[in-house]
């Protein structure tokens, strides 16, 4: 029988705000254990949680990314369950009225048509602190508790289960990725868990309607994991079905180191939450205004940049698609291409050299030694003819090194490109001469010999001369 | 006249004039704290250091003209308030030995107006309770009759007061827990609206219901206390915005023509008759004053004891969460593992009525009994809420008793949780209303035990409640008598 998987995905987005969601301590990452904390996010008696505005807004910036509608009330509501991590016992989120509702993204596989997926919703939580076991310092053997993580706030989207194959997982979780990032209201951070994902995945014989029995696959930490852990588990999936048996609803854990899951815990041992609305918090509301004024201060989303990028720069999609993968990429462009309006060739040296930089360098493309006001200088000079692109090249180089522009650098090192046809006409002269054998050849009718004479003239001078006029001089000459 | 039986009116007026120092004052009441906590157990911790330094303090401030009306006032507040650096037991095994590293904003207010604290106050452990006999710390008696209870939860701020061992105190109320024992303690206890005093730093018993309210000697005292501790905390997202007015202004104001509703479902048959003999009492004072009076109805008052116990214990449940001994009170010594120590923790660090109480409340909010209780209760509640509302389109105030019976013997209804329960069936619906009550001495049963009079205002009218228990008052002298103790 052949079998057609269904996919769903949790993913938790840690947003950027500088003080936690309902205290105002500090989000860094990476401080003293406990350092950041105070009476509400330890969560001692008395203390009362007051929402973190900013937060909202976040949330208001996703919802709208992602086309979902913006609910005029939400309330949160507590998720009681008992662990050392969760300092009161409950974790602040919301459950039957979240911020954002119904809304969806169109993603691309490659070689596949466009395909929407549906946002069932997307909702405001705050995060637990961590354990620390062992080996950490003043802890002897025993275990520790960490609360600096305590209380920072997080968005959780929940996709409809829309999603048919481990690369339409992988291509909505960057498409999300993506989103907020470009936002601004997450640092994407996958090893540091700033944007995390569950998958929830089931199988059933293609062409049935019903949905099988599901397994929930926990925390799975980058794009390359998740694409494992999903096709692992359809395979776990076919093969107990095919044995014979049944898949039960749990919960499994993706261990990156055998690339399987494991189960964590079954349905009989699922927590019974006890969700109530959070008597401490009044609901949330967000009328029409505050909507709007966040929608206008929203940023150029990246499909919308992609589309201007082939209209307004004649891109190909192709390009379009990759120079807007980022909003500081797309920024970078632009800025670029303001300074000297060449798009094409702007596009060519960022996919070019530039990436190729960032990637041997791993660096980002903001800290890039070669800056838009360098590379469109660059740029201005082979368009200017003042360097042939072989000098090009080389002047790139040595700006990512010094960070010199192009022109002082052409000037320092003598890279002037020579167009003097008397300068040329003399190296063509004395490259003819001393080559007698190969002018007789071409001026026999064997045609492919002037490209052994541009490659000698050139030489000759230090890839300076003018590869055009070289062209013309030596059809003139060799023609006699 | 001593020190102790002073209101702080008339105190605070003798230490502007300089006729008595706050260090004296402070001295006189704690040496009377000593002489009589052993009959009453009103207080958990006596601060006797910080106590004399605060006074040392108000001294400084009223010799240099810089005093409140409130500075060098001895006060006590109920041990759920948490105060910095000084132990907070919330009546709780649990939280025997926790010293906390802040402070309630409500206490907050009255330190920064320069009280002189006195100590902790007994209660019910977590406030859950109508006689302090729930408490860690032992029970508390009654000043007026030793065999009897207080009250509670808050029994150790009313019997403090009765037995003048505070000028005024701090307690809370749930379902009755200020005013009910201020009923039984011949004390003038207000509960606020919810959303009037902030809840910061007050250790929640149940949060939509919980509100912070004083317990003085007089309607005068409760104004002064409630100007001091009223008002928008932003640390408290469900306190609200709206101005404080000055209640000492509209005290003189007088009833005339104020129309007082008597709600039918609160003189019921059940009601004893010296409490009976009081109200008919109390009613004929105020239509002496000019009062005008009006049957009417609350018809779902039947469910606001079921509604409570729903949805008091299911916030109870996990706002009691944080207690498993992994950061701060109680955690046991015999456990092995993380689980076990979380469990021995709290049953061992929690008493029979919290333990009751958290599994009531963990079943309610159980899945696939949530819709059948918890929601049900809020439904109830909403009822409740526009029972209220209806009722005070027509009238400015409706005035009932505080509780259908005088205090109980102590041990009489610990046995008995849902008799127990029905002692609040007069002040329960006001939380759930989330408006304003008051509490005021109106006479003493065939026995001697007093008796209290609640005057319900709208939401935020505490000047309309405040204005006609002063009224009451003048006219009679209730609030006058003193506990033999």
């Amino acid at each position: 029988m052949k079998y057609q998987a269904v996919i769903g995905l949790e993913v938790h987005i840690q947003l950027k705000t500088n003080t936690k969601i309902f205290c105002g301590c500090s989000t860094q990452f990476g401080a003293e254990p406990n350092s950041q904390t105070c009476p509400v996010c330890l969560g001692l008696p008395g203390a009362l949680p007051v929402l973190n505005k900013k937060v909202a807004e976040f949330a208001i910036m996703a919802g709208l990314a992602t086309n979902c509608t913006i609910a005029e009330r939400s309330i949160f509501a507590r998720k009681n369950y008992f662990y050392p991590d969760l300092p009161k016992g409950y974790q602040i989120s919301q459950y039957e009225d979240p911020i954002c509702l119904k809304g969806w993204l169109d993603i691309q596989v490659e070689g596949e048509e466009q395909k929407r997926i549906g946002l069932t919703r997307i909702h405001i939580e705050e995060d637990a602190g961590k354990l620390v076991h062992g080996d950490a310092p003043g802890l002897e053997d025993g275990s520790g508790v960490d609360l600096n993580r305590a209380c920072t706030p997080l968005l959780e989207a929940v996709s409809e289960p829309d999603l048919r194959s481990s690369d339409e997982a992988v291509a909505y979780l960057k498409k999300l990725h993506q989103i907020v990032t470009w936002l601004g209201i997450c640092d994407g951070n996958m090893e540091e868990g700033s944007f995390r994902c569950d998958a929830n995945v089931s199988v059933m014989p293609v062409g049935s309607d019903t949905f099988g029995t599901r397994a929930e696959i926990k925390n799975v930490n980058s794009f390359r994991f998740v694409k494992l852990a999903i096709e692992h588990e359809i395979e776990r999936q076919i093969d107990l079905i095919e044995d014979g048996g049944k898949v039960v609803q749990e919960t499994r854990l993706f261990d990156p180191n055998s690339g399987k899951t494991r189960s964590m815990r079954g349905k009989e041992e699922a927590h019974d939450y006890r969700y109530f609305p959070d008597p401490d918090l009044v609901p949330l509301v967000i009328n029409s205004q505050w909507v709007e004024r966040v929608r206008q201060g929203l940023p150029e989303l990246p499909e919308t940049r992609r589309a201007r990028f082939m209209e307004q720069y004649a891109l190909p999609v192709y390009d379009a698609e990759v120079l807007t993968a980022s909003r500081a990429l797309a920024e970078y462009v632009e800025a670029a291409i303001a300074l000297h309006n060449n798009p094409k060739a702007v596009s060519n040296w960022t996919m070019g050299e530039i990436t190729r930089g960032l990637n041997d360098n791993s660096i980002a493309i903001e800290v890039c030694p070669v800056t838009p006001p360098l590379l469109a200088g660059l740029i201005r000079l082979i368009d200017s003819g003042t360097i042939s692109g072989k000098i090009a090249k080389t002047v790139f180089d040595e700006m990512w090194k010094s960070g010199k522009d192009a022109e002082t650098i052409v000037k320092e090192q003598g890279l002037l490109q020579v167009s003097d046809t008397g300068a040329i006409e003399a190296i063509i002269d004395e490259i003819m001469g001393a080559n007698a054998g190969q002018v007789e050849e071409y001026r026999g009718g064997k045609d492919k010999v002037l490209g052994f004479f541009v490659g000698q003239v050139m030489k000759a001078s230090k890839g300076k001369a003018n590869p055009a006029v070289v062209n013309e001089l030596l059809l003139s000459k060799l023609k006699g | 006249m001593s020190i102790s039986d002073f209101t702080i009116h008339e105190l605070s007026s003798k230490l502007q004039n300089r006729e008595i120092s706050a260090v004296e004052a402070a001295s006189e009441m704690l040496s009377h704290i000593e002489a009589t906590n052993p009959k009453v157990n009103s207080f958990i911790t006596v601060t006797p250091e910080q106590a004399i330094a605060d006074a040392t303090a108000a001294d400084k401030h009223i010799a240099a003209g810089t005093a409140s009306p409130l500075t060098g006032i001895p006060v006590a507040v109920k041990d759920i308030f948490l105060t910095e650096g000084i132990r907070t037991t919330c009546g709780s095994r649990i939280l025997e030995n926790f010293i906390p590293p802040y402070s309630a904003t409500s206490w907050e207010k009255l330190k920064r107006q320069g009280v002189t604290l006195l100590g902790k106050l007994n209660q019910d452990e977590f406030a859950m309770g109508s006689s302090n006999e729930s408490s860690a710390a032992g029970l508390c008696r009654n000043p007026w009759n030793t065999e009897r209870i207080p009250g509670g939860s808050s029994g150790g701020s009313a019997a403090a007061i009765a037995a003048r061992q505070a000028t005024a105190t701090l307690g809370t109320d749930t379902g009755g827990s200020i005013r009910q024992p201020a009923s039984h303690c011949s004390c003038v206890g207000l509960k606020p609206t919810y959303g009037r005093v902030s809840r910061y730093g007050v250790i929640a018993y149940a949060s939509s219901l919980d509100q912070v309210g004083p317990i003085t000697r007089d309607v005068t005292d409760c104004s002064i206390m409630l100007a001091a501790i009223a008002g928008y905390d932003p640390k408290d997202s469900t306190s609200v915005d709206t101005p404080v007015p000055d209640y000492l202004a509209a005290l003189g104001n007088g009833v005339k023509g104020m129309r007082i509703g008597l709600p039918k479902e609160y003189f019921i048959a059940g009601l004893h008759p010296d409490v009976q003999k009081s109200m008919d009492e109390a009613i004929a004072v105020y239509r002496g004053l000019g009062a005008e009076f009006v049957e009417v109805s609350l018809p779902h008052t039947d469910y606001a004891v079921a509604t409570y116990y729903l949805i008091a214990t299911a916030e109870a449940s996990s706002n009691l969460a944080r207690y498993e001994g992994v950061r701060f009170g109680h955690r046991s010594e015999n456990a092995e593992g993380l689980i076990d120590m979380m469990t021995r923790s709290r049953s061992e660090g929690f008493g029979t009525e919290v333990k009751r109480r958290i599994m009531l409340g963990t079943y309610a909010l159980s899945s696939g009994y949530y819709d059948a209780y918890y929601v049900k209760a809020q439904k109830a509640r909403t009822l409740i809420m526009h029972d209220f509302i209806k009722t005070f389109a027509d009238v400015d105030l409706l005035l009932t008793p505080v509780a259908p019976t005088p205090a109980f013997k102590i041990g009489e209804k610990v046995n008995d949780p849902l008799q127990m329960y029905l002692s609040d069936i007069f002040t329960i619906p006001v939380n759930l209303a989330g408006t304003c009550a008051m509490s005021l001495p109106a006479g003493f049963s065939a026995d001697g035990l007093p008796i209290g009079l609640q005057l319900i205002g709208k939401p935020f009218g505490e000047e309309a409640v405040l204005r006609a228990g002063y009224a009451f008052e003048q006219a009679t002298e209730w609030h006058t008598r003193k506990a033999d103790i």
